[in-house]
């Protein structure tokens, strides 16, 4: 009989410790709202304000912050927030992450009636379950710090949210019982029509979890791009039209499927590290083949996900020119350089992982021959990525320059050509993980050469599109001409990628097998899924940077000014090295949890040879 | 732990090389708008325009957009005073602007008066100009910011400059527009006058605004009893003529001290102090 034990305390005893925690920073913070409310009225309303009848909570506008607004605790407020924040917000990706795609395990597990999907979704949500008493824990120290540093802003905040804070409570209540029951439950619902219903449960999780993000995202695109309020912070608009923003959809959008790839990327992180520990073979069969699924999720949403922030950023654009040319071309625009470097890890590091994980099977060999190629087009996709438009010259430089741009590099370093680089290098990505996914199996229908033919076609088309439109647009048109070239260019990439899908699907059902070796994977490789997740945190810490910083001295755009110490924007050198200590903190309690989840075995199947 | 060894190696230095990436790069630190303050008194032409240069640079934010990039029109290397002149004469144009002065700051204040061709907001056919009204939040720029940066765009071409010097401390950025529309309680000119018989210490020697002292003759009534040359003839050489019964001992520095807006702004108004 196996055992399902986990972690050190009772299902029980850990449902209430989070729920006590999260009513405690609840109590915290209302009571520190009453008093913040306070300080709006001593702080920001000039007598004469106060003498003219009727002055109501909601005729009263945003309140003008001074620098005495603001506690002085030694140490950067900013930056407490900061740690704290973002160390929230990795764990809360994470655990909202997991149950998404665990219930598509546990569904395709009941569906092939392969006991390996449901006991994999199982160890998924372990991990996931320890990480969600530390986003509780972190969660509600988030809420003490903001209403302890800041005030001013939070009761602006709570002002305009009013009670939908208590609908987010009320979910999060939901969540807790229900991802406890979720998981305490699936060995008592592992048979027959129990499996529909705690199949049931994990989809109302989700449901739930996915509300909780939602809502969470209304407040941070209430910050950039305020709606429902006049620009003196009155609020004149009902609690939905100050939720749907311009940015909130683009960003439910684009957190929703970055969360899943950062969610892929973690466990494929723990099933490399359990690869490396395990010492016999099944174990490295079973971790191999965990950390391939894994992989597996972080790559198919990683290829969407630039999209996904093409319409955030375009949205910005929308909204304000300013604030989106102070994102992509102002003061933050060095910061697309990192972003090069870190997008560029993640390609190169899953790419390697899906050449390493081809030698697994002895189909492969028909593709070796591509791979040198697909390596050559990310290399210099990826050197024309971090090309910068703009050097830093000395006067020596730019008279010997004959100006400020590199006559071969300068061109590079605009948009256009960056565009046509990230497009190829993702649909090498699709390539490899096309060919990946081919490696251990022949097609048996008929049209198998046709169908290739025409991958080949679409492939050809595609590149040429992204080229094509790169350069002639790109360097031959006007401006508003290159905006619509990088539409046709995300268009030929997506086509690729929703083409080769539905195809393959076609073409290889029913296709013979050929054997895989699971667990004879190089320890190499393995490497590259720790790059994985430590890229993902590290761009999501830098992502949360300009998200942020856009709004500039602004706590609420256009609305309530930053009248802190902290109120400009931090050079890019320094929120390095605050994103770095924020990764090394995730890092080290990430392993903690990895350590706490090896303490309670899961069963194991035995993984056939097959 | 071994492995807990080897992979939390590599994630830190994975981790460092990042962090170094970030660090090699140029450091730039985007400070909040600097909230100005000019001293009047002394301030030239030249001066004004420096400032509407730094504001157009600066906290006006119009070179983030105004450049050679082709997002908006190159104020930098357009005759902008020529160009506004065609501009006020073009087909489709629709605002009130009548010379290159007012031309600029309704594009500042109404940007989508009048769209340039191929610069309005995607999908709007060139009707609505994506630039924000830079009165209101978030640049807020002030009156006198803006009439800076007029001067500023008018003078880098030779052109001469058509906007008055500023004649009193910078006036707070504005309110929200909300608020703008309400009527002052006292006009601007008498309100520029009142601060500039203030800050040049008039109302330490005579009775003017809330002033009661008698060391001077009583502005209150200079309107009734002097000529508009008379009072400027007193402002800029007041030994010339001595009112009865006081002692000649205003100074004489204010004609190098004043501006000749300032100087008639002040006469404008003491020549309305009829008692």
């Amino acid at each position: 009989m196996p055992t399902w034990r986990t972690g050190l305390t009772r299902p029980g005893l850990r449902f209430w410790a989070v729920l006590a925690i999260f009513l405690l920073a609840a109590v915290a913070a209302g009571s520190v709202e009453a008093q913040a409310s306070d300080t709006l009225i001593s702080s920001g309303i000039t007598d004469q304000d106060l003498t003219s009848p009727p002055v109501t909570e909601e005729s009263v506008g945003a309140p003008k912050l001074g620098p005495r607004d603001y506690p002085n605790i030694g140490v950067s407020s900013r930056s407490v927030v900061w740690v704290v924040a973002q160390l929230h917000l990795f764990f809360a990706a994470f655990v909202l992450a997991v149950p998404l795609f665990v219930v598509v395990i546990e569904w395709i597990g009941q569906t092939t009636h392969d006991r390996r999907y449901d006991d994999m979704a199982h160890e998924f949500m372990k991990i996931s379950l320890t990480a969600y008493s530390i986003t509780a824990l972190l969660g509600g120290t988030l809420s003490f710090v903001l209403f302890l540093l800041y005030p001013g802003f939070m009761a602006f905040l709570m002002r305009v949210f009013g009670s939908q804070v208590l609908v987010y409570a009320g979910l999060f209540f939901a969540e807790s019982t229900l991802l406890y029951i979720y998981y305490y439950s699936w060995r008592r619902l592992s048979s027959g029509n129990g499996k529909w219903l705690h199949l049931t449960l994990g989809l109302l999780l989700n449901a739930v979890g996915t509300s909780l993000l939602f809502i969470a995202n209304s407040w941070a695109t209430f910050t950039m791009a305020p709606s429902g309020v006049t620009e003196a912070g009155v609020v004149t608009g009902g609690i939905w039209e100050i939720m749907r923003g311009p940015l909130w959809n683009p960003l439910n959008l684009h957190r929703f499927i970055a969360n899943i790839a950062f969610g892929g990327a973690m466990v494929g992180a723990y099933a490399a590290f359990k690869f490396l520990s395990s010492t016999t073979k099944a174990d490295k069969a079973h971790y191999d083949w965990m950390g391939y699924t894994a992989n597996f999720i972080a790559v198919l949403a990683l290829l969407p996900l630039p999209f996904a922030g093409y319409w955030l950023m375009a949205e910005i654009y929308a909204y304000s020119q300013q604030m989106g040319i102070t994102a992509m071309g102002g003061i933050l625009a060095w910061l697309f350089i990192v972003q090069a470097v870190l997008i560029g890890t993640i390609l190169l590091a899953a790419n390697y992982y899906l050449w390493s994980g081809m030698s697994r099977s002895e189909g492969s060999k028909r593709y070796d021959w591509i791979i040198k190629y697909i390596a050559g087009v990310l290399v210099l996709g990826f050197l024309v990525w971090v090309t910068p438009h703009t050097l830093i010259l000395s006067s020596d430089e730019i008279a010997t320059l004959g100006g400020s741009h590199h006559h071969i590099l300068g061109p590079l370093g605009i948009m256009p050509a960056k565009n046509i680089a990230v497009n190829l290098m993702l649909i090498c990505t699709f390539l490899s993980f096309q060919l990946y996914r081919r490696s251990d199996k022949v097609a048996t229908v008929s049209w198998e050469k046709s169908g290739n033919a025409l991958m080949t076609a679409i492939y050809l088309v595609a590149i040429i599109n992204v080229i094509f439109a790169g350069v002639y647009y790109g360097y031959f048109t006007n401006t508003v001409y290159k905006v619509g070239a990088s539409v046709i260019q995300v268009v030929s990439t997506l086509f690729v990628i929703i083409s080769g899908v539905i195809l393959d699907s076609f073409m290889y059902r029913n296709a013979k097998i050929l054997p895989s070796r699971w667990g004879q994977v190089s320890e190499r490789s393995q490497y590259a899924l720790f790059a994985l997740p430590v890229a993902f945190t590290w761009l999501m810490a830098l992502m949360g940077y300009v998200r942020s910083s856009v709004r500039g001295h602004w706590h609420v755009y256009g609305v309530l000014k930053d009248a802190s110490p902290d109120n400009f924007i931090p050079t890019i050198g320094y929120a390095g090295n605050m994103m770095t200590i924020v990764t090394v903190l995730f890092l080290l309690m990430v392993l903690f949890i990895f350590w706490l989840a090896s303490l309670g075995e899961t069963r194991k199947p035995y993984v056939e040879q097959s | 732990m071994r492995v807990l060894g080897k992979v939390a190696g590599f994630s830190l230095l994975l981790t460092l090389v990042f962090t170094g990436v970030a660090n090699l790069l140029p450091q730039v630190q985007g400070e909040p708008p600097e909230e100005t303050t000019i001293d009047v008194s002394s301030l030239t032409m030249a001066d004004f325009t420096r400032l509407g240069e730094k504001l157009f640079t600066g906290k006006g934010t119009c070179a983030l957009c105004h450049n050679n990039m082709g997002r908006a029109p190159d104020l930098l290397a357009l005759n902008v005073v020529d160009t506004s002149a065609s501009r006020i004469s073009a087909e489709g144009y629709e605002g009130d602007a009548v010379d290159a002065a007012s031309y600029i700051r309704e594009s500042m204040t109404e940007p989508s008066a009048y769209v340039v061709p191929g610069f309005g907001k995607k999908g709007t056919d060139d009707q609505i100009s994506p630039m924000p009204p830079v009165n209101q939040a978030p640049i807020q720029l002030s009156q006198m910011e803006m009439d800076a940066i007029i001067a500023f765009l008018e003078s880098k071409d030779g052109h001469d400059v058509t906007v008055a010097l500023p004649t009193a401390r910078l006036e707070p950025a504005p309110e929200p527009a909300n608020d703008s529309a309400a009527e002052p309680a006292v006009s601007g000119e008498t309100a520029t006058a009142a601060d500039l018989l203030m800050n040049y210490g008039c109302t330490a020697c005579h009775s003017i605004l809330d002033s009661e002292v008698d060391i001077g003759p009583d502005l209150r009534t200079v309107g009734a009893r002097l000529t508009t040359e008379q009072i400027r003839q007193s402002i800029i050489d007041p030994m010339s003529v001595i009112a009865d019964g006081y002692e000649p001992m205003m100074p004489d520095y204010f004609v190098d001290e004043l501006t000749i807006k300032e100087l008639e702004a002040i006469v404008k108004f003491l020549e309305s102090q009829n008692g």
